[in-house]
């Protein structure tokens, strides 16, 4: 320890404050990506084979008004990749959240330091919105690959993607904050994301679903981002350019009010210990 | 609390009416007390007392309930980053990161508080060297023992070379031989004139480290001073130990009534304050008392901690 000459940084502003906690995620990151990017390659080539090929030969043989010429696998591929990024992002907002709280606690560490919730939170959102972005262009890669888009928008259907998973994030990892245990995690995944997963249009339009439940399909932020994403990728996005406005709007709605409750509910945990 | 004042230095720490609150539980009940530069102050006190919720206030991640506290002549409530900046802090419970090496813990530690990449590398392995960590320094945390990670939550707290060290509980749940690590560091650091403010429930730790201490029982502050004047003034100079053979001990009422000045009666053993504990003892055998065992030994705070609560510090 050297003498007073030392440099104490002034005052940061809060975007370099959550970058630190960004800085702390991407460092543990660099241990694990090898395995994870190779998962990323492996889960979409996977699945538009089994599904788009697979299953998309037996669709693809029956006419079908709704699906209107596009084929199986083009169809269902940005349902995937929308649906792909929720789960991610689901997961990223759970298990690491509470672990950084309640188990290795260096949530704590960092809010005895001149950091403090909101970089916790933010610095966090952060991180899952780069991992969400090398998924998703992975999981595009893979799809254009497969031949599975229709047009070149599938760039902008990436973070459109992103942002979906986003939204389950915020609110998701606000959720987390207010636990000690992961026993309500499963029931997440179980009752909340598995149904969104198999009725938001990811598989089939919703408008094969009973009449009386179509309507419900706009709570789920899932079927916003899955009808952009499929726009996009099938270049239909022109048709109705407002509708798809609307859902992004939604998506970001969703996303900042599950921020805010998140740095609030973060904020609150950390003070308790 | 005067004798350790240097002319013309104000408090590092100042808290008047300190009060915590969960709901309608009170962890801290306005408690009064000051932290002098240099210093290596103590909170001793059983579990639940309220050391740790007073710590917490002080290192500014739990808001006061009522009182005022100033922290580096700081309001916490308005100035909570910039005094974090300039504390180190040691946790009770670890918080390291397990899937980061030991020396990346160090580095991204120094990085929270804003130093430069190169500059949290040098100060890492300046700070390793400092624990006796440094062939350790690659390793992942997880297989190091309670001792070293102990050492390691130390060497990371001084990575921002911090005007004032809050410890809680620095060695709870270590061996004696990763006590005495531990105390030698925090005793070197102490020495370089780091003002050191700990929790401790081991009257010995206090006893080793701290110039001054207050004892806190049930939210409160029940007295103040350094380890001697505390004996002192709460104490005798020694204390006479009996032990009686299981059962005989209830039947022994009123018998030592004016052995020494002041008689305490634990379930296990009789303690008999005097300024000569020989003396007793030889006073309790012409009183025809057989303990099993006798032992005279220095009153210490454990004695002091009986007095002012009718308890012990470890239950």
């Amino acid at each position: 320890m050297t003498a007073a000459a030392m440099t104490r940084p002034t005052q940061a502003s809060p975007w370099a404050t959550a970058g630190r906690v960004f800085e702390h995620r991407a460092r543990q990151y660099r241990r694990l990506y090898r395995a994870s990017l190779f998962g990323s390659f492996g889960i979409p080539a996977l699945f538009l084979t089994a599904m788009g090929f697979g299953l998309g030969t037996y669709v693809d043989r029956t006419p079908d008004t709704v699906l209107a010429g596009v084929s199986y696998v083009q169809f269902l591929a940005p349902g995937l990749l929308a649906a792909s990024l929720m789960q991610t992002a689901s997961f990223e907002a759970t298990y690491p959240i509470l672990g950084g709280l309640q188990w290795n606690r260096i949530f704590h560490a960092m809010a005895a330091t001149p950091l403090e919730g909101r970089d916790v939170a933010l610095g966090n959102i952060a991180w899952i919105t780069l991992r969400l972005t090398l998924v998703g262009t992975i999981f595009a890669a893979v799809i254009v690959a497969f031949g599975a888009t229709r047009s070149w928008l599938i760039v902008f259907a990436v973070p459109v993607a992103v942002l979906t998973g986003l939204a389950f994030a915020t609110p998701i990892m606000a959720f987390t904050a207010t636990q000690r245990t992961p026993d309500k995690f499963a029931q997440i995944f179980r009752f909340g994301l598995t149904p969104l997963f198999l009725f938001s249009g990811t598989f089939f339009p919703i408008e094969s679903l009973p009449t009386f439940l179509q309507p419900v399909a706009w709570l789920s932020p899932l079927w916003h981002g899955v009808a952009v994403v499929r726009a996009l990728m099938l270049g239909t996005i022109g048709d109705q350019p407002l509708l798809a406005a609307v859902h992004i709007l939604v998506l970001l709605a969703i996303t900042f009010g599950g921020a805010l409750l998140a740095i609030r509910t973060i904020r609150e945990r950390l003070k308790r210990g | 609390m005067s004798e350790q004042r240097v002319a013309g230095t104000a408090p590092l720490i100042q808290a008047r009416g300190l009060t915590k609150r969960f709901g309608t539980f009170t962890a801290v009940d306005a408690v009064d007390f000051d932290v002098q530069p240099g210093e290596a102050f103590g909170f001793l006190g059983p579990n639940g007392a309220g050391k740790t919720s007073t710590m917490r206030m002080i290192g500014c991640t739990s808001p006061i309930s009522d009182g005022t506290l100033l922290v580096l002549g700081m309001d916490p409530r308005t100035e909570g980053a910039k005094i974090r900046g300039r504390l180190g802090v040691v946790p009770q419970q670890d918080t390291l990161d397990n899937e980061l090496t030991v020396r990346e813990n160090l580095i991204i530690y120094g990085r929270y508080f804003g130093f430069s990449r190169p500059e949290c590398a040098r100060r890492a392995d300046e700070l390793l060297e400092f624990v006796q960590l440094t062939d350790r320094g690659k390793d992942l945390v997880e297989p190091l023992s309670g001792g070293m990670k102990r050492r390691l939550t130390i060497a990371r707290s001084l990575i921002n070379e911090p005007d004032l060290m809050l410890l809680d509980e620095p060695t709870t749940g270590l061996d004696p031989q990763a006590r005495h690590l531990v105390w030698d560091r925090l005793y070197r650091l102490k020495q370089r004139g780091v003002t050191l403010v700990l929790t401790t429930h081991y009257m010995d730790e206090a006893e080793q480290l701290c110039d001054r201490l207050v004892v806190m029982d049930k939210a409160k502050i029940v007295a103040e001073g350094s380890p001697r004047q505390l004996i002192e003034r709460y104490s005798t100079r020694e204390v006479a130990e009996f032990r009686f053979p299981a059962g005989v001990q209830e039947t022994l009422d009123g018998q030592f009534e004016g052995l020494g000045s002041r008689i305490e009666k634990l379930p296990d053993r009789v303690l008999a304050y005097a300024d000569d504990g020989e003396a007793v003892v030889i006073a309790a055998r012409e009183r025809g008392l057989h303990p099993e065992t006798v032992l005279v030994r220095r009153s210490t705070l454990e004695d002091v901690f009986l007095r002012l609560t009718g308890r012990s510090l470890i239950e």
